[in-house]
């Protein structure tokens, strides 16, 4: 399986647990927990898997901060240029 | 070890904390999968990148989205409902280099305010109205909204809305539409992850037109509403697509390019309209420092036109001008000429429990009527100060010392009638000695413009004093009047 290219946080205490995360989710990365949280909903979390941190999740949800997307660093490898390309191009 | 950046978080344009209650800081007042936080999170990003947020304000309304500025941190100013878009004109034309954002919700600005929205738009005000429509009232618990569609269900339309007794809901992106003066006009819709994506762009666009200086913009945004249209989070989106779509069509209703308008006013400010902007003079007189002066109360009776108020004005600013607590108290009927006017004027050395006056230590009458409706009033060691050179037949007897001044005449003499009142002045000045001559030629010369009616009223003012000194004899010329006041008779 492909290494996931970004990761999604959620603050259990922020998230109102209305899923709509959850359902907008191109890759079906997140759920519900099946616990409550202190205010009586079961709040969204990550599975772990397949986040392409797309960030859709963020404007879906109502809350200003309850979620936080990140994108995974990609360090640049330095290839050799490909024949007849620009230099500059890299 | 994997390295992730951070690419969506909380904006910064939002509060850390949110001190509404005590409780739940860190959290909105927003119900579950309400719309209002997206179209929230969507200003504040576009605010944030645009680099706008030390000079935007926000006109937030009545409904769900009352508490806003909890939320917002930046400049705000909380209308009466509907009324954003006036609160936002005024805004806007004080500061014209802030970023001015309406934020009103469909029973806001579709109903109560419907007036405001047309006629700002109208204007072309350099505003951006977000408008945040969710078919309800949602706040006050599901009223119809003049949006509400057809056959909807609210506590005010329970049979469902029937046109034959509701009419028919109400397109503002349309109507505004049809007015020439707005820049830029769109639909969009929260109902799905590509139309949140498109609601963003046109927030964008709508905030960057006026940080460029365009006209009106105004984006409504379809917005859900689960908690009243009884739904899920994930039931109402479906719903705006399915049924709200229909009735109020996504797009873009008006795109015009920036054009400056070729009749545009010239651009001042309040200050510089008051002349404030120029250096003032400053007074250097503390406000503690006690004179020897006793307080003075004086009314000023007459016809409207004599300048009665003006003088009752003049007095009280001379007063502050030399650390005095002052108060001036009008009383005048709907006619601006010949009707009668009076007023009160208090100069204390201790805060002025009441502006009105019971019995004035001096009455300045400037007519007869005012004379005779007004001595009986006056302190019993005061005194009247009547325009003319005699008194009336018929008079009432009464303690207070009475001195003619023709001060109608005096004025007449040097040159307009317009400066009897400052005749009176001078006389007034004489008498009490309560407030010296220069602080009126200063106030004067600070107040009048017309270089010639100035020379005219300080002529009028050493008329007045010379014309009372002449009464009271010589013993006051030393400015020393201890000696027993000589009363005209």
């Amino acid at each position: 399986m492909a290494q996931a290219r970004g990761k999604v946080t959620i603050d259990t205490e922020e998230c109102k647990g209305c899923g709509l995360c959850v359902d907008a989710c191109p890759p079906k990365c997140l759920e519900l927990l099946p616990g409550l949280n202190p205010y009586g909903v079961h709040p969204a979390r990550y599975t772990g898997m397949n986040c392409s941190g797309c960030g859709i999740c963020f404007y879906v949800c109502p809350e200003p901060g309850a979620i936080t997307v990140y994108r995974l660093i990609v360090p640049k490898v330095a290839q050799p240029p490909k024949e007849g390309s620009h230099a500059a191009t890299l | 070890m994997d390295e992730y950046q951070v690419i969506e978080s909380k904006s910064p344009v939002f509060y850390d904390k949110y001190v509404r209650k005590s409780e739940l800081q860190h959290q909105t007042h927003y119900c579950p999968g309400c719309g209002h936080g997206v179209v929230h999170k969507l200003i504040a990003e576009a605010i944030a990148d645009l680099g706008v947020q030390d000079r935007a304000i926000l006109v937030t309304p009545v409904g769900c989205s009352v508490f806003a500025y909890y939320y917002f941190d930046m400049g705000n100013v909380q209308a009466a409902h509907g009324r954003a878009p006036a609160v936002a004109t005024a805004v806007k034309r004080s500061n014209p280099e802030s970023i001015v954002i309406g934020y009103q919700g469909d029973g806001d600005l579709a109903a109560i305010g419907t007036a405001e929205i047309v006629h700002a738009a109208n204007r072309g005000e350099k505003i951006t109205i977000f408008f945040v429509n969710n078919a309800i009232y949602g706040m006050t618990g599901g009223q119809m909204a003049p949006t509400t569609l057809i056959g909807q269900y609210s506590t005010t339309s329970p049979w469902g809305r029937r046109p034959s007794n509701e009419g028919y809901p109400l397109r503002m992106a349309e109507l505004l539409a049809t007015l020439e003066a707005p820049v830029y006009i769109e639909r969009v819709a929260l109902c799905d992850n590509k139309n949140i994506m498109k609601t963003r762009k046109a927030v964008r666009k709508a905030l960057e037109l006026q940080r460029d200086g365009a006209g009106f913009s105004f984006i409504e945004i379809l917005s859900p509403c689960p908690t009243i249209w009884k739904m899920t989070p994930q039931e109402s989106r479906k719903w705006i697509e399915e049924k709200m779509l229909a009735v109020f069509p996504l797009g873009v209703f008006r795109d015009r390019k920036l054009a400056p308008m070729a009749d545009a006013v010239p651009q001042t400010s309040v200050t510089k309209l008051l002349g404030l902007d120029k250096p003032q003079e400053v007074v250097t007189r503390p406000m503690a420092v006690k004179d020897s002066q006793p307080d003075l109360t004086v009314k000023i009776a007459g016809f409207g036109g004599q300048g009665v108020l003006l003088l009752g004005q003049i007095l009280a600013e001379m007063g502050m001008r030399e650390g005095r607590e002052v108060s001036w108290l009008p009383s005048y009927g709907p006619e601006m000429r010949s009707g009668s006017a009076h007023c009160h004027v208090c100069l204390s050395h201790e805060r002025v429990g009441s502006p009105v006056i019971e019995h004035p230590d001096v009455l300045i009458a400037m007519n007869e009527p005012s004379l005779h409706k007004f001595s009986k009033m006056v302190e019993a060691h005061g005194t009247i100060l009547y325009n003319s050179d005699k008194l009336p037949a018929g008079l009432p007897p009464c303690e207070a010392k009475i001195y003619c001044v023709p001060a109608l005449e005096i004025a007449d003499g040097l040159g307009t009638t317009k400066a009897t009142n400052m005749v009176m002045l001078g006389a007034l000045l004489e008498l009490t000695h309560t407030l010296p001559r220069e602080t009126a030629l200063a106030l004067l010369k600070a107040k009048v413009r017309n270089v010639k009616l100035l020379d005219v009223d300080c002529q009028a003012i050493d008329a007045g004093m010379a014309c009372l000194r002449k009464q009271l004899g010589p013993a006051t010329d030393a400015h020393a009047h201890d000696g027993e006041l000589a009363p005209c008779s």
